[in-house]
């Protein structure tokens, strides 16, 4: 059971919470531009990593609002909570 | 060494000198410096695929690498529903493909794989469920496999515990049934598949994890290992869970993410259930094993996962879902739960190929239901690594399938775990 820190509303059960998958997944600038292998690695292709991970939640039964965390998926300890547009935290995995 | 076959008279004969002259059903060889083929992963898929590469083409210079055990990865763990009920006739030309090979296998090779096709039913709980369930029944029988639909009255008497009031939780109106699905012995088939093997003169060995790859002129020639290095013509990735680690091992990105998938055991009982049954509603499904145990499983968990343990409200909520169709497991205890780690992709159905890089060959993303495809995720890795082609039936599953988008979405019929 995980306990996830809402940058709103404070530590809250996982279960008010959805994953939204992984972070920092950059849409081609120019989709026209994009060749069908550009396209498909940015729709289907993940790092899926062990260990830190970046992921996207929100925050569904509560405050409604996204973040992002950077989360242990082995341990799953939770390293950090950060805003949706700022970059990767820096931490040490 | 003459290596005996199992029957009854084998096991009268051991019986008479106190089972104390039982051998081992396979060989623990050191890893060589060289195979023609090197299949990574020693779960159900990595071993049928061995077999079947020295049984089928003739390629006994093989090894199965396994980081631990063989058969402790999903293999081991899963809730051991086999069916071929998929809507696609993709789809349904791959798992009949293994459930046919399922019905031979126990004979085929020399281990009782315990295959029981009990029958396997789907409940219907509202009237779109209901013409889903008849669109799907159909689709079924188009692609040449055995499904029938049933009215509420035939779900009444297939399943008396179940709770069939106007005022149930989930009332139910119906559903349909695969007769031909049911389950096997999930360890069986690991073991059955290595003993075979072994006997072919396959290498399995074990407790030696695959750290990396060693690549010359931008080719696949062999694998790191704990136990040193090992060269191969051609290597095999069967590793579900942990295929994207490999990949990134190898340089290349999958459309995979890992997830931990639990299932649950309460103590055993007298028969009580002798169908497997699913409700997509609470995505619960459960069959007693033979030792009267029920053997449950639902949903992912919320969230990926690399640690074999389920978390609590998946556990909840799959635990609910039951007693909400049948009250009566509410008075049973639990003996053990536990987790796997599967490899999920976006469409639901499984990877089976080329890799991007050349001289290694994939079978991944079965996600939560590829203990059922077993004998035919080893036969169609088998003829990629021999031939160099795709088989026929493994043709609509490559990498290339999301590039040209020529999806094959079994979301509906795989999304929920069995
Ligand atoms: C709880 C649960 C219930 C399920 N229920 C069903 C069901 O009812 N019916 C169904 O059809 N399917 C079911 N499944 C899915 C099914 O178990 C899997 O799809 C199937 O077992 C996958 O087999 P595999 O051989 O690909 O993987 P695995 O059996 O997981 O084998 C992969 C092996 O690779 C090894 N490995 C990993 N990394 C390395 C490395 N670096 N070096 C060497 N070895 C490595 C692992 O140790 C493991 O033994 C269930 C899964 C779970 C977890
Ligand atoms: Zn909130």
């Amino acid at each position: 059971m995980l306990l996830i820190p809402c940058p709103w509303c404070g530590l809250r059960d996982e279960a008010e919470f959805h994953c939204g998958g992984e972070s920092h997944v950059v849409r081609p600038p120019d989709p026209d531009a994009a060749d069908d292998a550009a396209w498909a690695a940015y729709l289907f292709d993940r790092d899926n990593a062990k260990g830190v991970g970046f992921e996207r939640w929100l925050h569904r039964h509560g405050c409604g609002r996204w973040f992002n965390v950077a989360r242990d998926t082995v341990t799953h300890e939770i390293r950090a909570v950060y805003g949706m547009t700022d970059p990767r935290p820096e931490t040490a995995s | 060494m003459p290596r005996s076959t199992y029957s009854a008279l084998s096991l009268l004969r051991h019986g008479l000198t106190r089972h104390r002259t039982w051998r081992p059903a396979w060989r623990r060889p050191d890893p060589k410096p060289h195979y023609a083929a090197i299949i990574v992963g020693g779960g159900g898929h990595g071993l049928a695929t061995a077999y079947y590469l020295a049984k089928t083409h003739g390629i006994t210079d093989v090894a199965v690498l396994e980081k631990g055990w063989i058969g402790g990865g999903n293999t081991g763990r899963n809730t051991t529903v086999v069916r071929s009920n998929y809507y696609f006739a993709e789809s349904g030309r791959l798992y009949d493909l293994a459930l046919r090979l399922y019905e031979g296998l126990s004979r085929e090779l020399d281990f009782n794989v315990m295959l029981s096709q009990r029958g396997m039913l789907m409940l219907a709980h509202s009237h779109h469920d209901m013409e889903f369930a008849r669109r799907t029944a159909n689709a079924i029988r188009r692609n040449g496999i055995d499904c029938d639909l049933l009215d509420r009255d035939a779900v009444a008497r297939r399943l008396p515990l179940l709770d069939m009031s106007t005022d149930a939780r989930f009332p139910v109106l119906g559903g349909y049934r695969q007769g031909r699905g049911g389950v096997a012995r999930h360890d069986a088939v690991a073991w059955g598949y290595a003993r075979a093997a072994d006997r072919l003169g396959v290498d399995i060995v074990q407790n030696c994890e695959v750290l990396g790859f060693i690549v010359e002129a931008g080719r696949i020639v062999g694998v790191e290992t704990t136990r040193g290095a090992i060269r191969a013509d051609r290597v095999g990735l069967a590793v579900a869970g942990h295929s994207g680690q490999l990949a990134a091992k190898a340089g290349f990105r999958l459309p995979i993410t890992s997830y931990a998938l639990q299932a649950f055991v309460s103590e055993p009982v007298k028969p009580i259930l002798d169908e497997v049954v699913l409700s997509p509603a609470t995505g619960v499904y459960v069959s007693q094993s033979d030792k009267g145990e029920l053997v449950i499983g639902g949903g992912l968990d919320l969230h990926p996962s690399y640690s074999q343990r389920g978390n609590l409200p998946t556990a909840e909520n799959v635990l609910s879902g039951l007693v909400g169709m049948f009250p009566c497991f509410a008075n049973l205890r639990l003996m053990r739960s536990w987790g796997g780690i599967v490899d999920v992709v976006p469409d639901s159905s499984p990877i089976i190929g080329p890799a991007p890089v050349y001289g290694l060959y994939l079978n991944c993303g079965w996600g939560t239901g590829g203990f059922k495809a077993i004998p035919a995720g080893g036969t169609l890795l088998a003829h990629l690594m021999a031939t160099g082609e795709q088989h026929p039936i493994a043709r609509p599953f490559g990498l290339e399938r999301f590039r040209t988008g020529a999806l094959v979405d079994e979301a509906a019929a795989s999304g929920i775990p069995h």
